[in-house]
């Protein structure tokens, strides 16, 4: 992977943790439906098979020393793609439950929008996708707690099927939530006065493994956002509010 | 009353032993000893002063003296551990800087290497 010199240029990154049965699926995927495009595996330290199928599967690999947890495995791979100079960047899951063909879509909406971020929501649109209980009453929380604050609604907050642009990307590659980063990432571009939209995406079921939030990490999930939510609003930066010098009454 | 001071007392000196047997070890560095040495220190000198601790039970306005140094005890463990949660979060900061350093640097070098390779 060479730094990035085309404007529109794109990234795919796959954060994966133990995930050698699904990973070579999920990069053969990305590669079939956007060609062309780099896919980085950033391996939190796997102990299985990730990294060598990673690679024969035909993407690059961020390997990390130790085990860093979702945040900071996401981060790695945001901070690589600044520094090589990507435009874009898109995260795809390493369990193979966001399906690869709406990249595209993702792509183009951050292009033709703007926007810093664009979130691949599976509730935009009715196209089939579950959710348990417990984590679908999760996300109608943190769509009213979210409401305000982002000025907007959001419908699918826990979503980790995002592409950022390249101010996302050097925002993120300064300060980026550690534990269960989704939500309180959007808070953290909103602290900017950065946009984010939601395209429909499908979301698959998982074919491998098991999910690690069991109902006991749900509600900690829940207190934990909750904590780190209220702690980026309370992080005022008054250089990002004070009113540009010349600007009326109105401004 | 005499009891509990006598215990607070050993409790002090033991603390103190261990933290100096430590640093003299290496397994406690000497910035975080201080804060160990000024808390058993205090709780040495308030258990064997008893018109210092009185003086703090009036000061503070509390029915007793035992209660006096349990709260006392307990304010500054409560402010060392808040005092060590600060500095483990900054440790957990630069740890995953660092890690994901190293990771960015060992991909550089490694697609430095393939590109050798295929040059040469």
């Amino acid at each position: 992977m060479t730094p990035a010199a085309n404007p529109d240029s794109l990234l795919v990154i796959v954060p994966a943790f133990n995930e050698q049965d699904a990973i070579a699926g999920v990069v053969r995927s990305v590669l079939q439906h956007v060609p062309g495009v780099p896919v980085l595996v950033i391996d939190d330290c796997s102990a299985d098979d990730t990294i060598p199928t990673a690679r024969q599967a035909g993407a690059e690999v961020l390997a990390l020393p130790h085990h860093l947890g979702l945040g900071g495995c996401v981060q790695a791979g945001y901070k690589l793609a600044y520094e090589l100079g990507f435009e874009y960047v898109i995260r795809v899951d390493g369990d193979g439950q966001h399906d690869p063909r709406d990249i595209p879509r993702i792509f183009e909406k951050l292009k033709s929008s703007g926007c810093e971020m664009v979130i691949g929501s599976r509730f935009v649109a009715e196209n089939g996708s579950r959710t348990g209980a417990v984590r679908s009453l999760g996300i109608r929380f943190f769509r009213l707690v979210l409401r305000p604050i982002l000025g907007k609604a959001v419908h699918d907050p826990t979503s980790g099927f995002v592409g950022v642009n390249r101010r996302a990307l050097g925002v993120f590659s300064r300060s980026f939530p550690l534990d269960y980063p989704e939500i309180e990432a959007l808070v953290v571009l909103q602290r900017r006065r950065f946009r984010f939209e939601e395209v429909p995406c499908t979301m698959l079921p998982r074919t491998t493994g098991r999910s690690s939030i069991t109902a006991f990490r749900s509600l900690y999930y829940i207190f934990h956002v909750l904590m780190g939510v209220f702690v980026n609003v309370l992080k005022f930066d008054s250089r990002l509010h004070r009113r540009p010098p010349g600007s009326g009454a109105g401004g | 009353m005499d009891h509990l001071l006598n215990v607070t007392t050993g409790l002090s000196i033991v603390l103190i032993v261990m933290v100096l047997v430590s640093v003299r070890r290496a397994h406690i560095r000497v910035e975080y000893s201080v804060s160990w040495l000024i808390a058993a220190s205090a709780m040495l000198v308030l258990s064997r002063a008893r018109p210092v601790l009185d003086a703090v039970r009036r000061l503070i306005d509390l029915p007793d003296t035992p209660l006096t140094l349990f709260l006392l005890g307990g304010g500054v463990l409560l402010i060392m551990f808040f005092r060590f949660s600060v500095v483990i979060s900054h440790l957990r900061d630069d740890n995953i800087a660092l890690a994901q350093r190293v990771a960015i640097l060992e991909y550089h070098l490694r697609s430095f290497r393939n590109r050798e390779k295929q040059e040469a």
